[in-house]
């Protein structure tokens, strides 16, 4: 059966990224210009409770060393301020729209190891996969246009590409080879380049099923043997991919299972899109095929992968804590100081959240339930990122306001747009796959 | 077999326990006739399989077993014992300093306990749950085994179905019909 599009969903699609539009420009037009003007800032919001802890903190770290405010320090702490803000928009963009690219690369990476695999449970579930992987060509491009305007220092949120830093830092100078603009942006071309390669043959090869004689699995042989190829790639490029977009935001500090940690993430979000879409198509008299069973094994898979996320996270963190090595504990005392509330909130969200919901069977079959728990994971996995990428930005002065959620929102409406519109593209059902029948029998 | 058996009904009056055993040799058929006892109102006393069957217990009308929510209380027992332990271990009874990390407060330290919560939470669920699914299924070191068939441990299926109040021979030709490859009439003393 073919879907088509409600006229409503497009409308609520386009609002939202209208809505999404005006907040990121308002977020662009209220940053300050000037340190005049944060000052400004600072003083119409004297009485705000952040700002004044931030100030005592200040304070406090003042007073420890021993000295007074001088006009100078005050400066230089004014402008330090003024970058801050001046990265909030874009950080804020930057945020959103990795999140949402991270769901359409973390579902074809699920895509290829259900082929590669040779899954018998989900063919019945692969027209709503390769729909959220639609979004990884646009999602990709404004990723590209986003890198190469950090990369070469258009703003000013990666601080490795500004070159005054990097002739100041000894430790940023000793990996620039790596993290330089170019290069970077060499890096993502490929890594894009590998992933939508994969994508566009994939799709062909499952549209080119629809059309083939009765019993003629030579497409599915095809995605068989690249899915196992695009894995070995993916696998590389997206350890590397989360280096050079996330985790160079603090560039003198580095962690060996940064990449699994955001793979990690990234399934569960995929995953959890993937359930929350096909339980609404179901909902709208869709893909009647797909029973509770095929629900309660994408709960199961966010179940697990959160699991897995915490596993990882924690790995991290407890060694990072234990060893207390000061270059590597700033990373975490910087998250547990100045984004206590989101570092742990995230964590009750991610881990705990999921782990009480979704333990027992029963619930995992219940679809309200998964759907509940589906978007407290999405935004705990949005926050997530956050914590991930503004201390290295915005550090003190963050906020989740105007900006940051026009972003979210902005994006939100075009992931739906471009994932339901190809949703209308092929029939809900593809053909010619060996483990049809399984998967449409498919119970628990 | 099945004649000798018949006689002996035909002369026993008293309806007694009296069970059928059918073997079948597949367990696609053994589903199968399963279904069909169930929906022909006969009471399946027990299946005896050589390996566990996927979906027989759902089949056979069986409760969902409870073993799920027993392993939940004996993993929280185990979570609990982990931080009693440390915190008598680690904080109360031998503080150390250990890589500067003085331990004198449990929620200071509490990240160094995280494996040891986990490790014993899985230990506590796994080992218990075994023993007590050893205890409801009436298992215990040196216990003669209640198997009626010995093949039923290599390659062959065992429907076990009361037939006290049923006529015989109907229900031999009924399950017959299933698929089973043999049948025989077991009289046993006591009732389940």
């Amino acid at each position: 059966m073919n879907y088509t599009l409600p006229s409503k969903l497009k409308l609520f699609a386009i609002i939202l990224m209208v809505l999404g539009a005006v907040g990121i420009g308002a977020g662009f037009l209220s940053a300050p210009g000037s340190t005049a003007e944060v000052k400004e800032m600072m003083a119409a919001h004297g009485d705000d409770h952040t700002t004044s802890s931030k100030e005592s903190h200040d304070s406090h770290t003042d007073a420890a060393h021993g000295a007074s405010h001088s006009a100078a320090d005050q400066e230089k702490h004014l402008e330090h301020t003024l970058h801050q803000l001046q990265n909030r928009p874009w950080s804020a963009l930057y945020v959103a729209c990795f999140f949402f690219f991270m769901i359409a690369l973390g579902a074809l990476a699920f895509y290829a190891v259900n082929f590669a695999a040779q899954a018998g449970w989900s063919p019945v579930l692969f027209r709503v996969m390769e729909a959220v992987t639609a979004y990884l060509v646009p999602g990709g491009i404004i990723m590209f246009v986003l890198l190469g305007l950090s990369g070469f220092h258009i703003n000013h949120i990666f601080v490795w590409a500004d070159p005054e830093v990097v002739a100041h830092d000894a430790l940023i100078k000793g990996k620039s080879g790596w993290l330089n603009g170019t290069w970077m942006l060499i890096r993502a071309a490929i890594f894009l380049g590998g992933w939508i390669t994969y994508r566009h043959f994939a799709v062909k090869f499952s549209r080119a099923g629809d059309l083939a004689k009765a019993n003629d699995y030579s497409n599915f042989k095809k995605t068989f043997r690249i899915s196992a190829g695009f894995l070995v790639f993916f696998l590389y490029t997206e350890s590397m991919m989360s280096w050079d977009w996330i985790m160079s935001f603090d560039p003198h500090w580095f962690s060996t299972l940064f990449g699994w940690y955001v793979l990690a993430g990234m399934m569960v979000c995929a995953i959890t899109t993937i359930a929350l879409i096909t339980i609404f198509l179901k909902s709208q008299g869709y893909l009647e095929i797909v029973n509770d069973s095929h629900i309660h094994d994408l709960a199961k898979f966010m179940f697990g992968f959160s699991i897995f996320w915490t596993y990882l996270w924690f790995s991290q963190f407890m060694l990072i804590w234990y060893a207390n090595i000061p270059e590597e504990v700033t990373y975490f005392m910087t998250r547990i100081e100045d984004f206590n509330l989101p570092f742990f909130g995230m964590l009750a969200m991610n881990f705990l959240f999921p782990l009480l919901l979704l333990m027992n069977s029963d619930y995992k079959r219940v679809n309200w339930f998964v759907v509940l728990t589906g978007i407290v994971i999405l935004v705990g996995h949005y926050i997530d990122i956050f914590v991930m990428v503004m201390p290295g930005t915005v550090g003190k002065s963050w906020f989740i306001g105007i900006p940051e959620i026009g972003s979210v929102l902005f994006f939100l409406g075009l992931f739906i747009l471009v994932v339901f519109t190809a949703l209308t593209k092929a029939p809900l059902l593809l053909k010619n796959n060996p483990f049809m029948k399984e998967s449409k029998n498919y119970h628990y | 077999m099945i004649g000798q058996d018949k006689l002996l009904n035909l002369k026993t009056t008293s309806m007694a326990s009296k069970v059928i055993h059918a073997i079948y040799n597949d367990d696609d058929i053994l589903m199968h006739a399963v279904k069909q006892t169930r929906a022909a109102h006969y009471h399946i006393d027990e299946v005896y399989t050589p390996f566990p069957v996927h979906g027989l217990d759902k089949v056979m009308g069986l409760e969902p077993t409870r073993i799920a929510i027993t392993a939940f209380m004996y993993g929280i027992v185990g979570f609990c014992v982990a931080i009693a332990m440390m915190n008598f271990i680690m904080i109360e009874d031998w503080p150390q300093d250990i890589g500067g990390k003085p331990s004198f407060s449990y929620i200071e330290n509490m990240p160094a306990f995280v494996p040891i919560m986990f490790e014993l939470t899985v230990f506590f669920a796994a080992h218990l749950m075994v023993i007590t699914f050893y205890m409801r299924s009436k298992l215990w070191p040196f216990k003669k085994a209640e198997n009626p068939d010995v093949r039923t441990t290599d390659d062959h299926f065992l429907m076990a179905v009361d037939a006290s109040h049923h006529d015989i021979d109907k229900m031999s030709k009924f399950l017959q019909d299933t698929g089973a490859v043999e049948i025989s009439i077991v009289e046993s003393d006591d009732d389940h």
